[in-house]
């Protein structure tokens, strides 16, 4: 008996890497007259389902995932969001 | 010279010919590789050429990295087999783990495409065997993802190991510790950013990239 889970995976770079997009849109801000916005970042959002037994075996299945692909350890972070349908 | 070199093609490669004209421009044989390929008979090297692979999908070769010629490519490498990525090539070989570390966005958030002198730090790898240390070469990048960057325990490796191939003279990228180029611990898979090819005839500006080029040919016809 299986259970369809709604997965968001947010990946976004790791403190310290460069995030030259996120630079840019905090630097057009203040022409838009929004001042006081700091610290930009630009990730990225992954969305699917996946089928599972449970919500651990589930989110056990995207960790690795991202760990071994949807990320790259070395520059990002994710984080996991696992809904039961 | 007769080494025959795999060019392997992903869709989204774009500097395959231009590799396969600078090889056979030193009497190499170059043949095309297309990226489904599940074996790789009869080249003596392999060369992953720039681009955007798989259309840089999800990040820079973290795609092409599953392409059914990277496993022949890792039993290549792991015989000893001289592997050198270029640009992109470079990307994919770090995604694939053939190579430590990561290329993040270039620090100054621009693509770059201009020709930077690059140094030659280490002899201790196939594509630089030919140079000398402390050779400046005048070579072409063409990158948004070049900022090479790794932990400071890869960092601490690399350097004590004299696995850094090649610096810039002056970081284009914000790279770590100026590097262009790595190789791997026992020297036989190299990866750079700049572009060799690219620097392989007068008409180009630059030949400077020959002399790294022959180095490479010349390991795979030891082989």
């Amino acid at each position: 008996m299986s259970t369809t889970f709604d997965v968001l995976v947010e990946v976004s770079l790791r403190p310290g890497i460069a995030d030259p997009e996120g630079s840019t849109v905090e630097r057009a801000l203040p022409a838009l007259g929004f001042n006081g916005v700091d610290g930009v970042r630009v990730g990225k959002a992954i969305r699917f389902s996946i089928e599972a037994g449970d919500e651990a075996t589930a989110r056990t299945q995207v960790e690795d995932l991202c760990h071994r692909f949807l990320a790259n350890p070395v520059i990002e972070d994710t984080r996991v969001e696992v809904t039961p349908r | 010279m007769t080494a025959r070199v795999g060019v392997v093609l992903f869709p989204g490669s774009n500097c395959e010919h231009d590799a396969v004209e600078a090889v056979e421009s030193l009497g190499g044989k170059a043949d095309i590789v297309w990226h489904g390929a599940t074996s790789i008979p009869g080249v003596d090297a392999v060369l992953l050429p720039g681009g955007f692979a798989h259309g840089d999908y999800l990040r820079p070769g973290a795609i092409a990295r599953f392409s059914p010629v990277m496993e022949a490519v890792g039993r290549f490498a792991a015989d000893g087999g001289p592997v050198v990525g270029i640009c992109n090539g470079f990307q994919v070989l770090t995604e694939a783990g053939l190579l430590p570390g990561a290329l993040q966005k270039n620090a100054g958030l621009k693509f770059l495409c201009t020709t930077v002198d690059v140094r030659v730090d280490s002899v201790q790898s196939v594509l630089t065997a030919d140079a000398s240390v402390g050779d400046i070469l005048r070579i072409p990048i063409n990158h948004f993802e070049g900022n090479y960057t790794c932990s400071a325990e890869t960092l601490a490796a690399l350097r004590s190991e004299a696995r850094v191939v090649l610096r810039y003279v002056d970081n284009p990228n914000g790279s770590t510790d100026d590097i262009a180029g790595i190789c791997n611990e026992r020297g036989n898979v190299v990866g750079l950013m700049p572009h060799p090819e690219r620097a392989s005839d007068p008409l180009l500006g630059s030949e400077d990239g020959l002399v790294l080029l022959r180095s490479f040919l010349g390991a795979g016809a030891r082989r």
